[in-house]
């Protein structure tokens, strides 16, 4: 276990779910219960979904379908994989997965950091609204599928169709890229675009990335408007 | 839409336990598919022999249908009744005699055949069924089983899986195929027998008319990808091993785990939460579109 | 003179298969490569309400007095698991309708006349508005595939939560918005550039099937703590097997959609040909929540094309526990009204036909986002005659119970009908006007 001083422990193999996230939704972050460590997880579904204070919860195992959903400000540790849709629709905060994670991570999350450092599968960042995700692994396919804001940044390598039908989410990815979606192009990596990724990666705590070696993919924006002769992109 | 669960285990030292392992597995899935629930587990046989899965209904006398198949050299078949299901043993070269024979037994129905493999399915929440046929005292080397929430065919045993592909191999599948009437007919006109209206059982059909005309089983789940159109998830048994194939879309979940010990397969993680050593196991998630095989034989 | 001038002339005859408007759709899509695409529902005729009759009280069933013997129509909705219920006045709600396809006097206008009725009125895709959660005493927060404007704040202030597959008027299908209505504040709530099309996903990012809806559901409850009651609407096609996976997946409370149900923007072919009729879908739907002993308990909300107080009778004696009206209410805000006929006419349109809903120049100022077009409606008016609207549909619901001897629009039943036509009756399944003859089914009364 990680070197970390709880104020409150709570163990999911003592007590339910629902008990779990009632109290991290009665807590305000300003009193003594600021710190939780999670135990035995063992796959639940909608762990620490909807916490709207700025706790820091440490998850010791692994977690099921969206763990940290809608989080608002809180402070998320998963020490393991994470099931589909992990900090889906985040508004703030940071969840920080230590394993893989599977599924839509992040989908439709409007603001906040999602750390991944093992590998996310099929539609990482499905209709991101403002999130930044960053994967220290690679994405499975269809990642940042209609993405619209926000930022992904990507270690490794992207599935198929990385960024299709993408509005203006931006992404970078530092391996390869299997194949880009519908109107999802390379574009030119200028110094406002490192500058941001290096921002991402200090707000992440992470540093010793060379930058240089992204590249930056966003919309070309020909699907903006319909025009017939794109017809074989929709 | 359902819950698929399946378990390959490396270390023979595990065999006694595997039963064990796949009602725990199953168990937890009872979520995702509370109305009905089957397995097919890979226990002792051997080429000599044939068994027989069959289902009839409660109280259906067993005994007195292996009695009435006596053979001319090879004696009374062993029974071995479970609740609703007995596995009759036969020697091979007795086969197709017996085969011919349960075919005039319209009350009984052959479930799967093959040296080692058993398959066992009911309606009921998942518990009910694993206690039922006793599932937590079954041995063998690996193992597939499913819960099932039924979508569009009516909630019977006979649409509980898995579905026997053929001698020894058997499929359960989680999610919807939608062309699946159209290939029901093609395939039947190929010789292929349906007994229900499942999706699913189309998809096993389709695997066992690849693997008759020769195909390895491998072979059959890559042409799957370009002929099974929908979405899918399947978890596959022959006597030697098991294999995983989800579509390209993959939107049904599906997790696996490995150690030394075992390969373990599950729509979701919790249900692989009581494995032994899963903690330190590699547990990753099967990549789209690609099939993955583990065969005892390798 | 020739002999010719004397011989009776054929009249220029249109053909059925090749009328008039196939002709200029035809050079429509010739013209310009795009399918058509428009707001409303389907123009079609369709077996419908219509078809079917009620058989009053007489000799063998004693009516109800008007006005003095009760006739209760008040509905709870959403008993099943959620801590919080919604308690309506009237079975009569309103479809979710967005801000973006609706302008924001139009909500504040629904808000204001459901609300005076004490019924709920429900967001659509792109988030809540203060307009409405201020006007709407009852609200049912929207959630959709595209998840636009999306938050956890706006879903513990909503009454109630509605997960939507699909919509009547186009099930299984996303769609695309032309960009003329993507105004700032409607792109600011969706997160989209101004003035781009937006595509509408057609599938839920995050989960497919009733077995992942299950977990989808169980996330929301967490989150609100497992107060609010959690809808699921669909599109009528397969009814019976959607409506029982909804119910098997949690759902408080289901919402079925047929293909009589409107739509804000979406292509002509979707909404003419893909869906069954609302008649058709109610009876499968209640066998469905019959089958799993939960009728009643996990209450349906059927849509498409109620217009008036029978057919809200109507359906409630199918099995329905409410109703929800979306071109109705529109219609009852002013929508489509013969006053701005000129400027329906300037849009090549007519008062009564107007569906190019997506171009948001609507001369009524309910479809749009032209501030100069949103001021031609006053919320508080409208909301008024909404009001009004609503009122009467309860009345007559009520008026048509009594004459059946009901103390209480749920004790209608499907008995209490009979069908004009074969394929009503069929449809229905209720029997032939005189007969005692339900196509497809064995038995008599």
């Amino acid at each position: 276990m990680n070197a970390f001083t709880p104020d409150v422990t709570f163990d999911l193999a003592e007590a339910p779910l629902r008990e779990l996230n009632a109290a991290l939704h009665a807590a305000t972050g300003d009193s003594n219960a600021r710190r939780w460590r999670v135990l035995n997880p063992n796959g639940r579904h909608a762990l620490a979904a909807g916490v709207d204070a700025p706790l820091t919860i440490e998850v010791e195992g692994h977690v099921g379908y969206y763990c940290a959903g809608m989080n608002q400000h809180a402070h998320i540790i998963v020490h393991g994989n994470a099931g589909v849709g992990v900090a889906e629709n985040m508004m703030s905060g940071f969840v920080h997965v230590r394993g893989d994670a599977s599924q839509a991570a992040g989908a439709t999350a409007h603001g906040g950091l999602l750390l991944i450092d093992g590998n996310a599968s099929a539609r990482c960042g499905i209709s991101m609204k403002g999130v930044d995700i960053i994967v220290k692994g690679s994405v499975g396919h269809m990642s940042a599928f209609m993405g619209q804001a926000g930022s992904l940044i990507v270690f490794g390598e992207a599935g198929e169709a990385l960024g299709d039908s993408l509005y203006e989410a931006k992404l970078f990815v530092r391996g390869a890229v299997k194949s880009l979606g519908a109107d999802c192009v390379e574009k030119e990596m200028r110094d406002a675009h490192k500058a941001l990724i290096a921002e991402k990666l200090a707000a992440a705590g992470i540093s010793g990335v060379d930058i240089g070696d992204f590249k930056r993919y966003g919309s070309a924006r020909r699907l903006y408007n319909f025009h017939i002769d794109n017809v074989d992109a929709y | 839409m359902c819950g698929i669960v399946g378990i390959f285990l490396k270390d023979a030292k595990l065999e006694p336990e595997l039963g064990s392992m796949l009602a725990s597995m199953l168990c937890v899935m009872t979520d995702r598919g509370p109305d009905s629930a089957g397995f097919a587990i890979y226990g002792a046989g051997d080429a000599e022999h044939v068994k027989f899965s069959l289902r009839a209904a409660e109280g259906f006398d067993f005994q007195g249908l292996a009695h009435s198949l006596s053979l001319t050299s090879g004696g009374t078949p062993r029974v071995t009744v479970r609740a609703t299901h007995a596995v009759l043993e036969v020697p091979a070269a007795h086969a197709s005699e017996v085969r011919a024979a349960l075919a005039r037994h319209p009350d009984v129905a052959l479930v799967g055949a093959g040296t080692r493999m058993e398959v066992f399915k009911e309606v009921g929440l998942p518990s009910a069924v694993a206690t039922r046929f006793d599932l937590g005292t079954m041995r063998g080397t690996h193992g597939i089983g499913h819960t099932r929430m039924a979508t569009e065919s009516a909630v019977t045993t006979a649409g509980a899986h898995p579905f026997s592909t053929g001698d020894d191999q058997c499929l359960v599948h989680n999610g919807s195929l939608s062309n699946h009437n159209a290939l029901r007919r093609a395939l039947t006109r190929e010789g292929i027998a349906f007994a229900t209206e499942n999706d699913s059982e189309v998809a096993a059909g389709y695997l066992t008319w690849r693997m008759k005309q020769g195909a390895s089983l491998g072979a059959a789940l890559e042409a799957g990808l370009k002929d099974l159109d929908g979405f899918f998830t399947f978890v596959v048994g022959t006597e030697s091993g098991f294999g995983v194939l989800r579509d390209p879309i993959a939107c049904k979940p599906a997790v696996m785990a490995e150690t030394d010990r075992y390969v373990a397969f599950g729509s979701e993680y919790r249900a692989l939460v009581d494995l032994p050593g899963i903690a330190k196991a590699k547990v990753f998630e099967p990549e789209p579109a690609t099939v993955y095989f583990w065969d005892r034989a390798a | 003179m020739t002999a010719h001038s004397n011989v009776p002339r054929t009249l220029p005859r249109f053909s059925a298969t090749f009328d008039p408007h196939t002709l200029s759709e035809i050079r429509r899509a010739a013209a310009t490569g795009i399918y058509d695409i428009r707001g409303g529902g389907t123009k079609r005729k369709l077996p419908h309400f219509d078809d079917l009759l009620f058989l009053g009280a007489s000799v063998s069933r004693y009516p109800l007095e008007g006005y003095r013997e009760k006739c209760g129509t008040d509905v709870v909705l959403g008993t099943r698991y959620a801590k919080k219920p919604i308690h309506l006045k009237t079975p009569v709600t309103i479809a979710g309708m967005s801000f973006g396809a609706l302008s924001a006097p139009a909500k504040e206008a629904l808000g204001r006349g459901a609300s005076a009725m004490g019924t709920s009125t429900t967001t659509g895709d792109g988030g809540m508005t203060p307009e409405e959660r201020g006007h709407s005493s009852l609200l049912v927060y929207q959630y959709l595939p595209s998840r636009y404007g999306m938050n956890p704040d706006d879903l513990r202030k909503a009454d109630a939560i509605e997960i939507v597959i699909g919509q009547g008027a186009k099930p299984g299908g996303g769609g695309m918005l032309l960009g003329q209505k993507i105004s700032d504040r409607v792109a600011a709530m969706r997160t989209l550039p101004k003035g781009i099309d937006q595509r509408s996903a057609c599938r839920h990012p995050d989960w497919t099937g009733p077995d992942d809806l299950e977990i989808k559901i169980e996330e929301l409850r967490e989150i609100t703590d497992w107060q609010k009651p959690i809808y699921v609407k669909v599109g009528a096609s397969r009814p019976y097997y959607d409506i029982s996976l909804a119910v098997k997946s949690g759902a408080d409370v289901v919402v079925l959609d047929g293909m009589q149900g409107g739509t804000a923007a979406t292509q002509d072919v979707f909404i003419e040909h893909v869906g069954i009729p609302i008649l058709s879908a109610i009876r499968p739907a209640v066998k469905a929540l019959q089958d799993l002993g939960l009728h009643r308990k996990v209450q349906l909300v059927v849509s498409g094309g109620i217009r008036n107080g029978a057919d809200v009778a109507k359906a409630l004696a199918l099995g329905a526990d409410a109703v929800a009206i979306g071109t109705a209410a529109l219609v009852a805000l002013g929508d489509n009204d013969p006053q701005y006929e000129a400027d329906y006419a300037a849009l090549g349109s007519t008062a009564g036909a107007y569906d190019d809903w997506h171009e948001g120049r609507d001369p009524a100022g309910i479809t749009t986002q032209d501030p100069d077009l949103w001021s031609r409606l006053d919320p508080v008016k409208a909301g008024r005659r909404l009001a009004n609207y609503l009122g009467v549909l309860t009345l007559e619901a009520q008026t048509i119970a009594r004459a059946c001897g009901k103390s209480h629009l749920h004790n209608l039943e499907p008995e209490d009908l009979v069908a004009l036509t074969v394929e009503a009756a069929a449809m229905a399944g209720v029997p032939l006007a005189g007969t005692d003859w339900i196509p497809g089914r064995t038995g008599g009364y």
